[in-house]
């Protein structure tokens, strides 16, 4: 290996580690807020990249009555609680069509905008739109119900979750893969490495991403709910912070950052309906190094991650997911050693 | 003896004897093995899950290892599957301690992730590796023999599957029903009850851990010689996470719930791999969207499954009082009355910038009773947790009995003769009150996972049982001793507590607010209690909050303020001092 392959595998590494670093922010932000480890979240970067190749071929995705689905689930689940709990009709109306209202809009808008063929950045920002909704709604529909459950069984609950999505993934998109088009297809000459437009925009969102979350968590008042949820769950709610209202905004987070990943990553790579779950758990072996605790240290852990990906699918290719999986252990290894008490939940 | 709980299981066991012999067609049964092997699985996540509050998703990857080694071993080297068998296990067990090791002394989320990746790196394994054939796998794995016998059909091998999974199953119901049954019931819920009895919390959770990975393996080996070759796919993780689905659907919190799931899941999977492709008009694994579904819909609607539904009708007895006669426990030597017992020196606890504890000292002798009062918030609970062990010393130290125990693990404190009881009652609430005071025993005895799941225990069991109901006797609860400990209201649980703790055979007997939250009449009961123990030389540190409980009760008393030793003396002392009277009350300006 001389240096100029060296450096493009770097260059490759960090690409995908940006990837991952959204992932990994994800999977952290939403143990923090709700205790979730959030398996699914790779099926929101499948579905975020399925539903733009569908576009971009003028049909109409799947994700489009599948976010219709959830939302009249949710529409009559709230409605059913809140006659239950004896709240008058109008209140629970009102709300019911205040949640449903957005993901109902987009789908039906979706739909008609499907087969006009718009361009790129216009069916992006639909398809972003299409899959952030279905964070909050599945937090509704799957985890809400359990908020207080221990964290063995939202586990459980989220490799339910993961199977329902796969499942409904190959429903939506079909066993094909997809491969969308670069958003710029510039590329640039630095020394020995070619910088394709298409890199320099993952780094932009991913760089302008994480500032925006840092902003949303030092600046706003609810940044600071979250955190606070995240610290203490039951002092939180003493404050009149909602801790429904914190698991819900987090899954959009989740969402939408997973969605945002899939746009990013299907120019680099064909996705298919299933792919999502491995880019996920890379994301969570990085999340994993952080102790499922620290933003800056998932960061690090999903560039460390890429890096380890891209230099062993150069010395072993056919192996590169098995030393990208057993390199969990050794940060393992690493965390239990560093820290070895055991905590009590 | 004509109850239905002896006669379902005889009736259940004939009918899977007699099954291969009549007319049954073939598919069915092949469909019990399914089940037979599935269960298998399912049984060890059970285990795990269910009674350790652990789970893997790597368990599949388990079951491979077991398939590929007989595979390897039988094809390549014309080694006895026997043998395999063997070898697959101490790989699995090899494995499965590597994993526990790395994981299990960190938080329980930690081991489901480490499986997650070990299932997904060795399938990819299988997958690559020329010696394991790649993703053609191996095929000609020759059938098992037995006794001469060659199981090459569906229905000669239909006897071994079983055979091995009702063994299975006995063994993990007896293992449930034992000294270490106990401990690793504890284990779901927090350590901090368990480790207070005396039990190693890591160990069993290594212990189950490795359990279920062999009861995996051995699933592969007898999948591998039924199929008679492997390939990577059915070890992957989808299967890892449908042998999950199976244990929860089927009931994580006992024996059965794992073959009712595995039984649901086989013939529903049938069903719905046949009927989903059709009504989608695309062929695909389609049925995870259904298991996805129904996992969370279980999870939220019936979180202990299916089986307990089918348990009703078998509804179980008390159990059987066989213990009669039983010679006691070895106890301990007992301190001589007013000898240094306890010396807490200088005891200080610091969270980040807060003195918890600050500088506490003082001294118990055997025979006293002495208690630790102070308004909320004065460290009483902590100084507690630091002399169990509970919480480690930021600087100080403790002398129990004259020997050093600041810094040890609270298991190795109980083994010096401290026990304790919780300011929160910490119990299994679906054990029996016999069985919860049992665990206080458990440094009393011996028996390990392996005599306990061969039956072998039942002497020291009685001993225990026995030894059990002499202390519920000793505070006047043995009329209770077969309720189920959740079913009691706080006062008796408050009691059982104490129970336990004897059932140590204690030198010192720590109390944490054994009065809070009982009526009147308990109190007056408790008290009662204490003082019989009293006058039989048990030594005891109280921390209390009610005045007329501790002051009618103790020799001496020590008031904590701010994480400070105000003073200490005999109840009329304290009484009397003007610094007690403004720690409680405040001063006037």
């Amino acid at each position: 290996m001389d240096l100029s392959i060296a450096s493009i595998l770097m260059l490759d590494g960090v690409t995908n580690g940006a990837i991952y670093a959204l992932l990994a922010l994800a999977t952290v932000l939403v143990f923090a807020v709700t205790r979730v480890i959030f398996i699914p979240q790779g099926e929101f970067v499948a579905f975020g990249a399925l539903t733009l190749g569908m576009l971009q071929l003028g049909q109409t995705p799947g994700t489009i009555w599948f976010l219709l689905l959830m939302a009249v689930l949710v529409a009559v689940l709230d409605l059913v609680a809140g006659l239950r709990q004896g709240r008058p009709l109008t209140r629970v109306l009102g709300g019911v069509l205040k949640a449903a209202a957005f993901p109902v809009l987009i789908a039906l808008f979706a739909l008609w905008a499907a087969p006009q063929k718009f361009p790129l950045l216009v069916q992006a920002g639909l398809t972003l739109a299409l899959v952030t909704p279905m964070g909050p709604l599945l937090y509704r529909l799957a985890y809400q119900p359990l908020a207080d459950a221990t964290v063995l069984v939202l586990l459980i609950v989220s490799v339910g979750v993961h199977f329902a999505l796969t499942g409904l993934g190959l429903a939506f998109f079909g066993a094909e893969g997809f491969r969308t088009p670069a958003f710029w297809d510039a590329s640039f000459a630095a020394g020995p490495l070619m910088l394709s437009g298409q890199t320099l925009i993952i780094f932009a969102a991913s760089i302008a991403l994480i500032i925006s979350l840092w902003l949303f968590f030092e600046r706003s008042l609810y940044g600071k709910a979250l955190r606070a949820t995240a610290v203490n769950r039951l002092g939180a709610r003493l404050m009149g912070i909602s801790s429904t209202t914190a698991g819900r905004l987090t899954f959009t987070m989740a969402a939408f950052m997973g969605a945002l990943s899939g746009l990013l990553i299907a120019p680099t790579t064909t996705i298919f309906y299933d792919s999502g779950f491995l880019i996920g758990l890379k994301g969570f072996v990085a999340a994993v190094f952080a102790g499922l605790a620290s933003y800056p240290g998932a960061a690090l852990g999903a560039i460390l991650v890429g890096l380890l990906e891209s230099f062993s699918s150069f010395y072993a290719s056919s192996y590169k997911e098995v030393i990208v999986f057993t390199f969990i252990l050794l940060v393992l290894l690493w965390r239990s050693l560093r820290d070895p008490h055991s905590e009590e939940e | 003896m004509f109850n239905t709980r002896k006669i379902f299981p005889l009736a259940a066991l004939a009918l899977l004897a007699v099954l291969p012999q009549l007319p049954v067609p073939e598919f069915w049964i092949t469909q019990l093995n399914y089940i037979g092997l599935y269960a298998m699985v399912s049984l060890g996540l059970v285990l795990l899950t269910g009674i350790g509050g652990l789970t893997s998703f790597g368990q599949a990857a388990f079951v491979g290892v077991g398939a590929y080694t007989t595979a390897v071993l039988s094809t390549r080297f014309g080694i006895s599957p026997w043998l395999a068998l063997g070898v697959g296990i101490v790989l699995t067990v090899a494995v499965a301690l590597v994993l526990a090791w790395l994981t299990l002394r960190m938080s329980g989320h930690y081991l489901p992730l480490a499986t997650i990746a070990w299932g997904l790196s060795l399938n990819y394994l299988m997958g690559n590796m020329e010696f394991l054939g790649k993703y053609d796998g191996i095929q000609g794995i020759p059938p098992l023999e037995v006794f001469g016998i060659s199981l090459n059909a569906g229905r000669s091998i239909y006897y071994l599957i079983w055979a091995f999974a009702v063994l299975a199953a006995i063994g993990v119901s007896n293992l449930l029903d034992s000294r270490p049954g106990r401990a690793i019931r504890a284990l779901n819920g927090g350590v901090t009850m368990a480790e207070a009895m005396g039990v190693s919390t890591f160990r069993y959770k290594v212990v189950i851990f490795v359990l279920a990975a062999i009861l995996a393996a051995v699933s592969g080996w007898l999948y591998a010689h039924f199929q008679r070759s492997v390939n990577p796919s059915p070890f992957g993780i989808k299967l890892g996470i449908e042998y999950l689905f199976m244990a929860v659907i089927g009931g994580v919190g006992g024996v059965w719930g794992a073959f009712t799931g595995a039984a649901v899941v086989k013939i529903v999977e049938d069903q719905l791999q046949t009927l989903l492709p059709k009504l989608m008009g695309a062929s695909g694994n389609f049925e995870i969207i259904v298991f996805g579904v129904a996992l969370v819909l279980v999870l939220q609607y019936a979180p202990k499954g299916l089986w307990p539904a089918i348990a009703r009708w078998f509804p179980a007895g008390p159990r059987l009082r066989d213990w009669g006669g039983a010679p006691p426990l070895e106890s301990r030597s007992k301190p001589r009355p007013g000898e240094l017992l306890l010396e807490v020196d200088k005891v200080r606890k610091e969270f980040g910038g807060l003195v918890a504890v600050n500088d506490v000292s003082f001294q118990i002798r055997a025979g006293e009773i002495v208690g630790l009062i102070g308004p909320n918030g004065a460290g009483k609970s902590t100084t507690f947790n630091l002399i169990t062990g509970v919480l480690g010393l930021t600087s100080g130290q403790v002398q129990f009995r004259g020997e050093a125990v600041g810094g040890l693990a609270s298991r190795l404190i109980a083994r010096r003769g401290m026990s304790r009881t919780f300011q929160h009652v910490k119990m299994i609430a679906d054990m029996t009150v016999l069985e919860n005071v049992a665990l206080g025993g458990y440094l009393r005895s011996h028996a390990g996972a392996a005599r306990a799941m061969l039956r072998l225990d039942r002497a020291e069991e009685k001993r225990l049982f026995a030894e059990a109901e002499r202390q519920l006797q000793r505070i006047g609860m043995a009329g209770q001793m077969h309720e189920l400990a959740g079913n009691l209201a706080l006062g008796p649980q408050r009691l059982m507590e104490i129970a336990r703790a004897l059932c140590t055979d204690p030198a010192l007997l720590l109390l944490d607010e054994p009065a809070a939250g009982l009526r009147h009449k308990e109190k007056q009961a408790l008290a009662e209690v204490l003082r019989q123990l009293k006058r039989e030389g048990m030594s005891i540190l109280l921390v209390e909050h009610d005045m007329d409980f501790v002051m009618g009760l103790t020799d001496r008393l020590v008031v904590m303020e701010f994480g400070t030793k105000l003073i200490e003396g005999t109840p009329a002392d304290v009484q009397a001092s003007p610094e007690v009277r403004a720690a409680y009350l405040g001063t006037e300006h």
